[in-house]
Formats: structure tokens, C-alpha cells, sequence
């Protein structure tokens, strides 16, 4: 059934894309690193690989785009909840090209899509977050009132309340869904900020995982029907600390996974996908 | 206060505790005055309460032993906050008792109306009603004639045996019609609606939209309460759990209006228009949890409608899906050999954009349901719909600071705020300490955060003064149905109240939901009217009307009865704990209740004065004449207290056309003391309105120097069954007054929480003096520690009561020697009455000059309210303890003669949430309003000032939103010889609750007797600092 919030984490599907040569000079970043873009093709390999192998979802990968940098980082460029899809207008203007795959592999999927067509919206899936009750949208760099508006007229079920982003890229890049009710949040001052804003804006309780790494705070929760409690979260290589922290979760299958090179233009782990659930009815 | 002696105590009690005691007793002076009346009512009571022992079919046996009590308190408590535990039953159980005098005045015209319907109505019943009604009729007559015999204390016992009462009631009603019918006499009981009836009764007739689209109709009373149709209405329904739904009608600006159950119909609607609807009031969070399917279905069509008209958005899918299971309910299983489904379904209105795709979505979900019960499709229904992120969220709305539009939502978890569709703002229930409105501004007080210090205050602009109260009320209602495990009890009616005391009159969902767990009535069978709603739309509403010959009389003379008896279901309603609406007449304190209500509401409001009066005269042995001439001076300094605000235009109108002028409407704001000013205000021009009032009725208080609330009150306990006509004729006048009070409030507020007291001590020093402020344990003592005999400069430390809940200035200076005894002194006692009397003639309530008028170093006792607002502030200079800005607890606060007032603005937290950046425009600024009154007593010793003084004690009691701050200062003079010790002792009371100032002044009064049994009370100063306005 279609019942609202019902398997929150439950995926059958992933659409992924590939890391384009671009990426490595190209691709817009806070600071100035450099990419090893081999290392990235493989970390990005490596998580294509959990979704599929290990985890079993049906992953779709477009092609990479050389004129489209950053396009790996699908995330921005649709929200998916239920089978309703939005297609985002993403704030850099050089990544609007992104939802053009996106919008066509999403109807593949059925999905009823939703576009953000006003020019004076900007949205970037990152800065969504979905906890499975409600949206909070981020009004960051790369998002404003308008796309969030839209959002929220595309996902009427759902209370949508903003916060501001005072540091970081996206709203995502300090939090994330680590199970249903539990905000995995970094440590960081304005992340704590944004979490008690979260919270207050809420009629729902979240229980909060603090990490000490904003980035690390980024990970992917799914339930699926094989495993359970599935986390595909940062590295100890990479933040040391932060994962002892998910290791403490012992409901969880906990799978790190590195994103060392994404990183670097700003990617995260959720970035890199957009997960879908379609269920065989509805 | 608790030391009072008989009258005054037991007034208190009424007021403030136990609801039964009262009642006893003004039953019991009723019963001795009106002996014939009381008696039958009494006897037929202990009659039907026998019956119901045996056959009661009443819910009320099942209540829980504090339903009842609630419902016993709600009855005769004066204060009228009881009211959601109240039950139509013991409405009625009111009005008889109270208003018997009213009967008594319309006897005749009523029992003509009875006799002429009486057969109808007769036959009527039999049919209706249950069988216990019928049963009782005949044991009733008996009783009616025995009944003389009777003693006024049996009906005590009868009124106290709480779940007995209300067992009584529910019979009551039935006997009542039933002896009505029968016999003259019984027309004792009436029903709420007779008692508004006057000699022509007027019937109209109402139409009331239901939830499946039909029409019911049915005549009232022109008079009727809204809980009256309300109860029609349900009956009809057949609906138990009723605490959740109400009825609108839409007002002369075509915008939709709760109909107040406690209030006259007539006077709300304010048009012709008798036209109503029958809506879902308070939306449950989890609908499962509703006992009966009946009302499970009703929320379902609320919200099939809510939904279809967009007023509760949801997404494509879940619009099929509820569709889906409507269609389930409604019509049952999918026949798959049912020719063109799909025509069927584009009949109904399910979406506000339906069309073709979401249709066959519907039906392809809808084939999925086979084998669904309605039961199990509505629950199913429910539980989708209960998580639409608006269900239950009434939206108004409204402007934000930059006079973008906004809506703001009240629902069952608080306060939400949207821009456009997106959530910007949340205040939960328990984060808001005070909701209030003035004219078009709505205002929150928020609690502050964990890293916060202060309480913010957020304004928000309606489209106007209408919309602003509709909104307050909303929010009182839904904060006290969803939070409050019972209803609040009544606003006091103290002088200084805000404007509109409305609060929740029905029962909490909590009480509902303990009631209905009781029910325990076979499920009962109704129809799903999906065809009615189909047929809405093609041909028209069809329409239900019960005004058939039977029962149309019977409807008009006995509403009562229907409800209270008719079936054995209603019974059940009626009996329920939790039947607010039918409390009637309690809890507004402006509603336009006649009989009991008023009077207890008037009584209440005596309370007062009464208890005032007593505190005075408590120990002192007065002649009669003094204790009037007493009581008369305080109500006369209290009359020209009240007044003062209309006279003393030039502050609040400056601030009122500022704050008109400011274009800004969300504020964040700093209090630094309390705000509450304003409505305060805006009460006592209402009290004005009333005091007046029962002047009228009692002879006694007519003249305006002579006429004390409390004599008055008194007379009226007293006088009441022999003053019935007289009281009568008040009323109408009353209801008027009252009315158009209300609708003139302006203002008003409310408290989600029941304050909590932060005190600050300081010990303010006169003049020259050397002050020193020592932060103080909470511990109380009572007495003064040290020294009279020395005038050292050095400061001593008093260790004084803290008197936590009140705050008010009050500083007692006293004559004498400073010893350290509790007795109680008569003298003083005197002293401040005659203080009092002289004050009267000439009450300081200058607003502006109040600060200077607390200067004054002489003796007295100066009670206060005050505030500090940085607009103020030059005003302030004079009183130290104003200085205080900061309700941060256990703040230690010096303050030094030329007193430099710190304006703290801390801009809150509230709304950073989307504001990153505050403009400084935002800087809060509150105005404030001061009054002073003076008593003084005959002149003892006039010649205070400057004499050195040595301050006693400060201390600061602090708590989360009431600050007491208690200073003594001690001055020894010598004078003819004798050595003087003069005591002053100031204390600062602020908070946002709602003060009980003459309580407050007498708590003061009284302590510092205590303290000082052997000095007087010379001089008393009120002074209150009010809270105008807050501009950006």
C-alpha cells in the first residue's frame, strides 16, 4: 500500500552516473585539491558495487557527461519520495544540465515527475533530507525559499520546514538519515545549531547520533527486506573517530565505504545516488 | 489569606478550592430562604438519585471518582474555569439551584408553557426517552408532595454526595420534564433554556449543515445556548464522544466562528442568519483511540471534505488512496459487474483537482479493499489521514514583522507558522508561556531556551482585532483540549484581570477519552451516507428535520429532557464526565449566562473584595458600620482604580497609536520584567462594566461611596432566593454588560502554564539611604531578624517570608518597636482599613507619577506591580526595585539610590531560526503603564523622609516566571522622646501570571502583621506598573 511513511529506507532501485574526466579540474569545490581522478573512479566503482552486489538494488548508471562535471553527484538533481519525483533546479548554474538524464531515467522508473520549472527556484537534493516523517530543507548557497516551496508543493503528505545553512555546502553535508527517527549530525557548531532548529521544528521526536566529523555525518541508511538495518557510512581511514561512533551500532550492517577522492569536490556519500522505491503495486 | 474567619473563608474556598463546600452552603441559604422550592427540588433529587441507584442506566456510576468531583467543583465553584468537566447534566443541576429565584420569578409563565405542552411533551418522552425517565415520573409526584417536610440539609446532603448528584442530575432532567408536564412546582428545574426565556418564548429555527451534507433542523429558543443546539444536534447524530466536534457559524464578515457552547446563540451569531455547521473541532492525533466507530465515521466525512476542498493537501496518491477507502466504506465491496465504475466514481468530489487519472487510481486501490468492513476502511482512512503533515492544523492568516503574509496553524502539539507552504516556525504547547492578543497583534511568550536567558515575546499581526481573538481563542481551546488534563480553572476575577477571561469550556481529551472508554452502549448501527453525498451534489442536500408535532414541543420547552433522558444513550452522553459544553455558563466569565452561572460568576468576582475585606478586618473588632464604611472605602479605591485607566488616556493612547503606526508585527523581544500590562488594563475597564452592575440589584451597594463589592456579595448569598425577581431584572442587564464587553475586549491572554514565581529581592533604600541588596536563601523566615534597636548604617539581613506567587510591591512600614512576635494585631488591622477608607477619596493613579509616589519614604505599605521598560526608565529612577530588568533567577541585584537602569536586550532565539540576521529594529521595546495607590492611614506619623534608614534584608526568590522581591528597610527616629522604628518593606512582585493583586496586598498586610504584631500598618502603596505596548 501507499500508506505515508511506511518503510522509510526500504530501496529497490539506485540511479548512479559515472565520473567524468572533467571532474578532476572542473568540478566545483570549497577548496582547492587536487582530484586523483583514477581514485575516483574506482571509490565511485567500489559504491556502485555495494548497491548492487552486496545490498541488491537495481542500479541504473547513466553515462557520464565530460560537459557536466559534477554530474556523478546525482543526488542534486532529483528528490525522490514515494513515486513522485522531483526534478530539481540545482543552484550552480553549471550543473542544470544534470536533471535532463535524471528526468529521463526516473520516468523509465515510472515515476510521476514533478519539474521545477521557476527561474527563480533553486534546489539542490542535498539539501533535502528526508526522515521518513517530514522534509527539512536546507536554504544554503545552492538552495532558496522558492525551490523549497516547490518542494514542498510536490510532496503535499509532508510538512516541509526550512533551516538555514550557515556553514557547509549543503544541508547534508553535516546530517543525515542513520535509521528511522535518528538524525546522525556532526559536531560542529552551526550542525548543532541546525539540529536543534530541526528539532524545534518538528512534531516528531529524532534521536540524534553525533559524530565528530561534519562529514562524517554523511551516510546512507536503507531497511531492506534481506538486511535490515543496512549504513553505508565513512571509513576509519578517513575519520577515524567518526567511525568508531557507527561502530557502535549494533543493529546496523554496517558497511564503510571510502569516499576519500569525492570528497574533495565536496561529494558525500549520499551525494552519489538517488534511491528509489518501487514497489510492485502502486 | 488563610486566616480569615468564617465568611471570608468560606467565600475562598468557593473561589479557590473546594467547589462542594460552597455549594453546600448557598444551597443552604437557599434552601432556608426559598424553603418550598429548595425542598421539592431537593426531595425530587433524593428521589431520583434512589431510582437511579437502582435502575440507572447512566454512564455516571462508571465515572471515575475525580470526574465527578470536577464536575460537582464546576457546578458551584464561582470561578468558572471549571467548565469542560462540567456536564450538560450538571448545567442543568445549576441553574436550578442557583436561579431558582429566576423560576420563581417566570413560575407562571413557564408552567403555562408546560401545561400547554405538557401532553405533548408527555407523550413525546414515553416514546423518546428511556424508560427511566418514565419510571421516575411517578416516584417523582410522590416526593413533590412529601417534599415539604423536607429540611434544607438533606438537600445538602444530596448536593454533596458528588457522584450521587450527578447520578441526580442525569434523572433530574428526566423528572424534571416529567414533573413539569405534571405539576407547577417542578418547574424548578429548568433547563438552561427556560431560564433564558423570558415571557414570550421565542422559537427559532436553526438549520445546521451536517458532515455528510444534510440539512438538520430544528427550533430553539431564541435565547438557546449554543450548547443547547450543540446537544440537538448530537442527539440526532447519535454521537457520544461529541468533545471533539462543535458547531460554526459564520459571522458578519463571512468568517467561520466557533459557536460557544456557554454563550447565547443569539448573541453570537449577530445576524438572522441561523445557519450553522457541524464540524470537527478538535482533530484527534490518533483517531484509533476514539472508542466508537460513530465517531470515528463523522471525522471520517470531516475529512473527506476537509481533504476534497484542499483545506488538507495531500499528495496524488494519497488522494486515491483515501478515496479508495471511502469508497470501500461507503459503498462496500467492488462488484466487478458494477457497468462503469468509473462514472460512478467522477460523481464524487474526492480531490480539489480530481480528473480521470486519480479516478482510476481510486478504483484500481479500491478493488484492493475487497473484504474491508466501513469500520475497517474508515480506520484505515483515518490512519493515512492522521499523518498529513496539516491534518488538524487550523490555519490562520496572518503578517510577520515584515508584514509578510504568514499562516499560522493551531494544532494539537502547538503553534506552527507558514510562509507559503513551508513550515518556518514551531512553537510547541510547552514552549509558550502565554498567548495573548491586543486589538490586531497576537503574541506568544516563549520560554526560553536552554542557552537562552530571557523569555522572548513574538508578535504576529491578524487582519484585525476580530481575527486576533479568534485566533487566541483557537489557541486556548486547542491548548487546553490537547494539553490540559483538565480544563483551567477560571480566571479569577480579581480588578486586575486582562479582557476576555474565555477559556475552554468543554472537557480535555483527556477527560473525553476516560468518558468515552465508559461507554457502554452496543455499537450503535448508523448509516454511511455516501449517497447523500451524492445526491448533495446532483440534486440538492435532502434534508432531516425533527421538527415533527411531538417533538417539536417538546423540543422547545424541554430540551433538557431530550438530552438528559431521551434514550438511554443520551443519558449516557449526558452523564459523561467529560460533557463540557454543557458547563455552560462557568467558564466565561463575559458569557451571558443567566441564573447560577451569573451569580456564581458574581460571586466570584466578590470574592474578592470579600476576602479583602475580611483580611482587614480579620482580629479587629469593629462596629458594623466600620466594617462597611471599610469595605466600602476599598471598593470605592478599587472602582477609581479601575477607572483610572479610561482617565488616564495620554500614555496608553500614545502607545497604542505607535504601535498602530508600527509597521512591524513580529517582535523579538526582551522582557525584562513582565508584560501582561496591557490586558490588564483592558480588564479593568471591563471589571468596571460589571462592578457597577450588581450595584444595581442589591440596595445597598447603589450608592458609589457606600456600596462595596463584597456587601454586596453578601447580601446577594444571603438575599438570593428572596431576590429572585429583583435578580431577574439584573440579569438582562448583566448579560448585556457583559456581552458587549466581550465583544469590545480587545485583549486578552492566556497562560498555557500556571505561573511559576521568580522573585528578586532587593532591598531598595530611600533616598540618601544606602541600599544593599543580599541575595537571600529561599528559606523562609518569618520573622525580621535584628535590629530595631540599631540604626547602624550597616545593613542587616532580614530573612523574610518570600511570598513567591504574587508580585506586587508592597511596603509596610510600621510604627513601634521592631519585635519579632506573631500575634495578630487588631490595631493594624484598623489602621489600614481607615488607611484604606481615606485613600479612597483620593486613589493616586497617576500612571506616571506612580514611580515617584513609591518614592515616598513614609510609612506604608506599597504594593505594586511593576515593570521596567526601558521607555520608562527616567520615571523609574525613584523606585530601586524597578530597576530590575531580569527575571534571571536567583539574580542578585544592588541597587544604588540614582538607580541606572540596564536595559538588557537580548534578542531571542524565536524566529532565528529563518532569520539569520535581526535588524536592530527588532530591538524590543516595552512601554510600560504605572499606577500607584496609596493607603494611608490617618496620620500617625507623617514626617518620614530622610531620616537615615537601615536596610533590613533583601531577598530574591526567583522562579521561571513570577519575581517577588521583598525589601525592608528599617528606620529608627526618635521622636518626643520615644525611640521609632519604622519599618518599610517593599515588595516587588512581577511576573506574567495573572496576580492576584488584592490578594496579593492583603497577603502583604498580613505577613507584615505577622512579623511585626506590634506595629502598625501605616501606609499602603499600590503601585502597578503595566505593560503597554511593544514597538520595533
Amino acid at each position: 500500500m501507499a500508506g505515508l511513511m511506511a518503510g522509510f529506507g526500504h530501496y529497490t532501485h539506485a540511479v548512479v552516473r559515472g565520473i567524468p574526466v572533467s571532474l578532476a579540474k572542473e568540478a566545483l569545490r570549497s577548496s582547492q585539491t587536487e582530484v586523483d581522478l583514477a581514485k575516483a573512479v574506482k571509490e565511485q566503482e567500489a559504491y556502485v558495487e555495494v548497491l548492487r552486489t552486496r545490498l541488491g538494488l537495481e542500479v541504473v548508471e547513466l553515462p557520464a557527461d565530460e560537459s557536466l562535471p559534477d554530474c556523478v553527484f546525482v543526488e542534486d538533481a532529483a528528490v525522490v519520495c514515494g513515486d513522485t519525483a522531483l526534478i530539481t533546479r540545482p543552484g550552480a548554474e553549471s550543473r542544470r544540465g544534470e536533471t535532463e538524464a535524471m528526468k529521463g531515467a526516473l520516468k523509465d522508473l515510472n515515476l510521476n515527475i514533478v519539474e521545477m520549472t521557476d527561474e527563480n527556484a533553486t534546489l539542490d537534493g542535498g539539501d533535502v533530507l528526508f526522515t521518513g516523517r517530514e522534509f527539512f530543507v536546507g536554504l544554503s548557497k545552492r538552495t532558496n525559499q522558492r525551490g523549497a516551496e516547490i518542494l514542498a508543493d510536490a510532496f503535499k503528505d509532508y510538512a516541509v520546514s526550512t533551516v538555514p545553512v550557515l556553514e557547509g555546502l549543503h544541508l547534508k553535508s553535516f546530517c543525515s538519515m542513520g535509521g528511522p527517527g535518528l538524525i546522525v549530525i556532526g559536531s560542529s557548531e552551526p550542525a548543532q545549531k541546525a539540529l536543534k532548529i530541526m528539532q524545534q521544528m518538528s512534531d516528531h521526536r529524532y534521536d540524534k547520533l553525533t559524530v565528530p566529523d561534519d562529514l562524517a555525518a554523511n551516510c546512507i541508511y536503507m531497511n531492506l527486506p534481506s538486511k535490515g538495518h543496512v549504513l553505508l557510512h565513512c571509513t576509519a581511514e578517513e575519520f577515524p573517530e567518526s567511525a568508531k561512533v557507527f561502530e557502535k551500532l549494533k543493529d546496523h550492517m554496517l558497511i564503510p565505504t571510502s569516499n576519500l577522492e569525492k570528497v574533495k569536490v565536496d561529494g558525500a556519500l549520499t551525494c552519489c545516488s538517488v534511491l528509489i522505491n518501487k514497489k510492485a503495486n502502486i | 489569606m488563610t486566616t480569615e474567619a468564617g465568611s471570608e473563608t468560606e467565600v475562598k474556598e468557593k473561589a479557590e478550592e473546594s467547589a462542594a463546600e460552597p455549594d453546600q452552603s448557598e444551597k443552604a441559604t437557599e434552601d432556608s430562604q426559598e424553603v418550598a422550592n429548595a425542598e421539592v427540588e431537593e426531595k425530587e433529587r433524593a428521589k431520583v438519585k434512589e431510582k437511579e441507584g437502582k435502575e440507572g442506566k447512566g454512564i455516571s456510576r462508571y465515572l471515575p471518582t475525580w470526574l465527578k468531583k470536577q464536575k460537582s467543583q464546576s457546578q458551584t465553584s464561582p470561578t468558572k474555569e471549571d467548565p469542560p468537566t462540567e456536564e450538560p447534566v450538571s448545567e442543568v443541576t445549576q441553574e436550578e439551584e442557583g436561579p431558582t429565584p429566576e423560576v420563581n420569578g417566570h413560575a407562571e409563565e413557564v408552567e403555562e408553557k408546560e401545561e400547554v405542552k405538557s401532553e405533548q411533551v408527555k407523550e413525546k418522552e414515553a416514546e423518546t426517552h428511556s424508560n427511566a425517565s418514565a419510571d421516575t415520573e411517578p416516584a417523582k409526584e410522590e416526593k413533590v408532595e412529601e417534599s415539604a417536610e423536607k429540611s434544607p440539609e438533606e438537600t445538602k446532603e444530596t448536593t454533596e454526595g458528588e457522584g450521587a448528584e450527578e447520578e441526580t442530575k442525569e434523572k433530574e432532567g428526566a423528572v424534571e420534564a416529567e414533573g413539569e408536564a405534571g405539576e407547577g412546582q417542578t418547574s424548578i428545574f429548568q433547563s438552561p433554556l427556560r431560564l433564558v426565556r423570558k415571557n414570550k418564548m421565542k422559537l427559532v429555527v436553526c438549520h445546521v449543515t451536517l458532515l455528510d451534507g444534510t440539512d438538520f433542523t430544528c427550533e430553539v429558543e431564541k435565547r438557546a445556548k449554543g450548547q443547547y443546539l450543540f446537544f440537538k444536534v448530537c442527539e440526532h447524530l447519535n454521537l457520544l464522544e461529541k468533545d471533539y466536534f462543535g458547531l460554526t457559524y459564520k459571522d458578519n464578515h463571512d468568517q467561520k466562528c466557533w459557536l460557544d457552547p456557554t454563550k447565547e446563540i443569539k448573541r453570537q451569531i449577530r445576524s438572522n442568519n441561523w445557519q450553522f455547521a457541524f464540524n470537527v473541532k478538535f482533530y484527534p492525533p490518533d483517531p484509533s483511540l476514539l472508542t466508537e466507530d460513530i465517531t470515528r465515521y463523522l471525522l471520517c466525512l470531516q475529512l473527506r471534505e476537509d481533504v476534497a476542498s484542499g483545506r488538507l493537501p495531500c499528495s496524488f496518491v494519497t488522494h486515491a488512496l483515501l478515496g479508495s477507502y471511502t469508497l470501500q466504506a461507503e459503498i462496500g465491496d467492488y462488484e466487478p459487474d458494477q457497468p462503469r465504475p468509473l462514472d460512478f466514481i467522477s460523481q464524487l468530489t474526492f480531490a480539489p483537482n480530481q480528473n480521470k487519472e486519480m479516478e482510476e487510481k481510486i478504483l484500481e486501490l479500491y478493488k484492493s479493499h475487497r473484504g474491508m468492513t466501513p469500520a475497517q476502511a474508515d480506520t484505515q482512512f483515518l490512519e493515512s489521514a492522521k499523518k498529513l503533515s496539516m491534518y488538524g492544523v487550523d490555519l490562520h492568516h496572518a503578517k510577520d514583522s515584515e508584514g509578510v503574509d504568514i499562516m499560522l496553524g493551531v494544532c494539537a502539539n502547538g503553534l506552527l507558522v507558514y510562509k507559503d507552504r513551508l513550515r518556518i516556525n514551531r512553537f510547541a504547547w510547552p514552549k509558550i508561556l502565554k498567548i495573548s492578543y491586543k486589538r490586531n497583534n497576537f503574541y506568544i511568550k516563549i520560554r526560553p531556551g536552554e542557552t537562552e536567558q530571557f523569555e522572548s515575546t513574538v508578535g504576529f499581526k491578524l487582519e484585525n482585532h476580530r481575527a486576533a481573538k479568534r485566533l487566541w481563542k483557537v489557541c486556548v481551546e486547542n491548548h487546553s483540549f490537547f494539553r490540559l488534563n483538565a480544563p483551567e480553572p477560571p480566571t479569577k476575577a480579581r480588578f486586575l484581570t486582562l479582557g476576555s477571561k474565555f477559556r475552554y469550556s468543554g472537557r480535555t481529551q483527556a477527560q473525553t477519552r476516560m468518558a468515552s472508554s465508559l461507554i457502554d452502549r452496543p455499537a450503535p448501527s448508523f448509516e454511511r451516507t455516501s449517497s447523500k453525498r451524492i445526491s448533495r451534489s446532483l440534486d440538492g442536500a435532502p434534508m432531516i428535520s425533527i421538527t415533527e408535532a411531538g417533538r417539536e414541543s417538546a423540543e422547545n420547552g424541554r430540551e433538557p429532557h431530550l438530552e438528559l433522558h431521551s434514550d438511554s444513550k443520551v443519558t449516557v452522553v449526558d452523564v459523561s464526565p467529560g460533557d463540557a459544553e454543557a458547563m455552560p455558563s462557568q467558564h466565561s466569565p463575559g458569557s451571558s449566562e443567566l441564573g447560577p452561572p451569573q451569580s456564581s460568576l458574581r460571586v466570584h468576582g466578590d470574592n474578592i473584595y470579600v476576602r479583602h475585606s475580611n483580611l482587614m478586618l480579620e482580629d479587629h473588632d469593629k462596629t458594623q458600620e466600620e466594617v462597611l464604611k471599610h469595605q466600602a472605602s476599598i471598593s470605592q479605591l478599587k472602582r477609581s482604580f479601575m477607572e483610572a485607566p479610561p482617565s488616564s488616556p495620554p500614555q496608553p493612547n500614545q502607545w497604542e497609536k505607535r504601535l498602530t503606526s508600527s509597521p512591524a508585527t513580529i517582535r523579538l523581544q526582551q522582557q525584562q520584567v513582565t508584560t501582561e500590562v496591557e490586558i490588564e488594563e483592558t480588564v479593568v475597564i471591563q471589571e468596571i462594566s460589571r462592578a457597577p452592575k450588581p450595584g444595581l440589584v442589591t440596595v445597598a451597594a447603589s450608592t458609589p461611596a457606600a456600596p462595596s463589592a463584597e456587601q454586596e456579595m453578601r447580601e446577594q448569598e444571603v438575599e438570593v432566593q428572596e431576590e429572585a425577581v429583583v435578580v431577574e431584572e439584573a440579569k438582562p442587564r448583566k448579560e448585556e454588560s457583559i456581552s458587549s464587553e466581550s465583544e469590545s475586549e480587545e485583549e486578552a491572554e492566556y497562560h498555557p502554564y500556571l505561573p511559576v514565581s521568580i522573585s528578586h529581592t532587593q532591598i531598595p533604600e530611600e533616598k540618601e539611604e544606602e541600599e544593599e541588596q543580599e541575595k537571600q536563601e529561599e528559606d523562609k523566615m518569618p520573622e525580621l531578624q535584628v535590629l530595631a534597636s540599631d540604626a547602624s548604617s550597616l545593613p542587616a539581613e532580614v530573612i523574610q517570608p518570600a511570598e513567591e506567587t504574587r508580585r506586587e510591591e508592597v511596603e509596610s512600614k510600621k510604627e513601634d518597636d521592631t519585635e519579632t512576635e506573631k500575634t495578630t494585631n487588631a490595631e493594624e488591622e484598623k489602621e489600614v482599613e481607615r488607611e484604606t477608607e481615606e485613600s479612597t477619596d483620593d486613589p493616586m493613579v497617576t500612571p506616571d507619577e506612580a514611580p515617584n509616589g513609591l518614592t515616598l519614604p513614609e510609612e506604608g505599605v506599597t504594593v505594586m506591580d511593576a515593570r521596567a521598560e526601558e521607555e520608562e526608565e527616567p520615571k523609574m529612577n525613584g523606585e530601586p526595585s524597578l530597576t530590575e530588568a531580569e527575571p534571571l533567577p536567583q539574580v542578585i541585584c544592588c541597587s544604588e539610590p540614582p538607580v541606572v537602569k540596564t536595559e538588557m536586550v537580548t534578542i531571542s532565539d524565536t524566529f532565528a531560526a529563518q532569520k539569520t540576521e535581526i535588524a536592530t529594529k527588532e530591538v524590543p521595546i516595552v512601554h510600560t503603564e504605572t499606577k500607584t495607590i496609596t493607603y494611608e492611614a490617618a496620620q500617625l506619623d507623617g514626617n518620614g523622609d530622610g531620616e537615615p534608614g537601615v536596610l533590613m534584608t533583601a531577598q530574591t526568590i526567583t522562579s521561571e516566571s513570577l519575581c517577588t522581591t521583598t525589601t525592608t528597610h528599617i528606620t529608627k527616629t526618635l521622636k518626643g522622646g520615644l525611640s521609632e522604628t519604622r519599618i518599610e518593606k517593599r515588595i516587588v512582585i512581577t511576573g506574567d501570571c495573572d496576580i492576584d493583586h488584592d490578594q496579593a496586598l492583603a497577603q502583604a498586610i498580613k505577613e507584615a502583621k505577622e512579623q511585626h504584631p506590634d506595629m502598625s500598618v501605616t501606609r499602603v502603596v499600590v503601585h502597578k506598573e503595566t505593560e503597554l505596548a511593544e514597538e520595533d
